[in-house]
């Protein structure tokens, strides 16, 4: 049975390894689109960021973002791209319960729930921008 | 300086840091934030922000080749994910009882040493134990394509190991950087795990920790989205160069590398504790 759970194994991480790099190729993707409307328009402004001034509250919180990214603003669609790349490694998480459920390992499966329900705790708790 | 010419220079120095991050499985943030600080003039809210942004790329980004080629030992970093994202909530309870100067200085000094014991390569006896009862019950001895061909290892003092990785967990929630170090250190020096099976894994490990706190981050406006995008372009530019280094690298170059990026972090931490900048 050895050679079998090494299979399975095998299986769960080359398609962990798979959502990694979707999720970053699509986030790159989006942040890049949004660099290049970014830079044609604001490229010659002066760069500046000695004083924090804290970010537009549209560029905050989920809602904000998708609202902004939807009308085209180089801005937020960067910003929707930042938010795809933050949701990679949740996702990642989520997709490992139900790999370690297709292989019957009740320990991991425990394991993986108790880090989503952390994360998410963390992730959208309090003074969360979700 | 224009945004244009801005965004070029931080992506340059983000692919440093994105390739340094990869190799030593630490992030990007150790050479990002005073980069972004000091030669940058960013203030250090936005500069913690691109940091984050840059973990999760460089971790993201390079996990999926490191995991792919069997660097990463998934079962570890599930297993230990429980004890840093506990730790990094207890780290935000904690925050307001502790004295986040005197805690930065205490871990700068703790680095500088831990810089003087992970240079040392292990002995042939060190490499091959005996399989470990609570180890081998969590099924996390494994195997990793070394430099002489596949190798196989067993896993040491699960509990001790434990243990670290809530202390790095509520390090990241005390002072927000820092915890990929503490992860790294506890794999390789407590656990006994292979160094590229540390490193990897560790880096396999901190978007999940850093991912946590984005939400509050965000939120607070940390993340600036002209800032965060050549960090995030040039970082994951970097890792991928560092994945494909660290493949082929030697292990002594691999620890060397490791223990002077903490120097430079532990020399960072003792200074950010002294003037206070924390």
């Amino acid at each position: 049975m050895a050679w079998l759970q090494n299979w399975t194994d095998r299986r769960i991480e080359e398609i962990v390894a798979d959502l990694l790099r979707a999720g970053v190729t699509i986030s790159a993707f989006v942040v890049f689109l949004g660099a290049c409307f970014y830079l044609l328009r604001y490229g010659h402004a002066p760069a500046d960021y000695r004083v924090f001034q804290g970010e537009p509250s549209d560029l905050r919180n989920l809602r904000g973002i998708v609202h902004s990214a939807k009308q085209f603003r180089s801005r937020g669609i960067i910003q929707l791209g930042l938010l795809c790349l933050i949701a990679t490694p949740v996702a990642r998480v989520a997709f490992s319960i139900w790999g370690f459920a297709a292989e019957h390992d009740r320990l991991y499966m425990t394991f993986t729930v108790v880090v989503l329900t952390i994360l998410l705790y963390s992730l959208l708790g309090s003074g969360s921008a979700f | 300086m224009n945004i244009l010419e801005f965004t070029l220079l931080v992506a340059m120095g983000s692919f440093i840091a994105g390739l340094l991050g990869s190799l030593t499985g630490l992030g990007g943030g150790v050479v990002l934030v005073p980069l972004l600080t000091i030669f940058f003039k960013v203030d250090i809210r936005y500069a913690i922000g691109a940091s984050l942004v840059s973990v999760i790329a460089t971790s993201s980004g390079a996990a999926a080749y490191y995991v792919k080629q069997g660097f990463s030992n998934i079962r570890i970093g599930m297993f230990l994910e429980i004890a840093t994202t506990l730790g990094a909530l207890g780290g935000a309870f904690l925050a307001a009882f502790v004295s986040t100067r005197a805690l930065a200085i205490t871990f700068g000094v703790m680095l500088l040493y831990s810089a003087y014991l992970s240079r040392r390569p292990r002995t042939p006896e060190e490499r091959n134990l005996a399989p470990d009862k609570l180890a081998t019950g969590l099924r996390m001895n494994g195997s990793f394509p070394s430099e002489e061909g596949v190798r196989n290892y067993n896993v040491q003092h699960v509990p001790a190991g434990f243990g670290l990785m809530f202390g790095a967990g509520a390090l990241s929630g005390l002072l927000g950087i820092g915890s990929g170090a503490v992860k790294v250190l506890a794999m390789d020096q407590a656990m006994k795990i292979p160094f590229k099976v540390s490193t990897t894994t560790s880096n396999f490990m901190i978007g999940v920790t850093a991912a946590a706190s984005a939400g509050v981050y965000l939120n607070r406006g940390y993340i600036d989205p002209g800032l965060s995008m050549p960090v995030m372009l040039g970082v994951l530019a970097g890792s991928m160069l560092g994945v494909h280094i660290l493949m082929r690298a030697e292990t002594r170059i691999l620890r060397l590398v490791f223990s002077l990026v903490l120097v430079l972090l532990g020399g960072q931490m003792i200074y950010q504790g002294i003037v206070g900048k924390i």
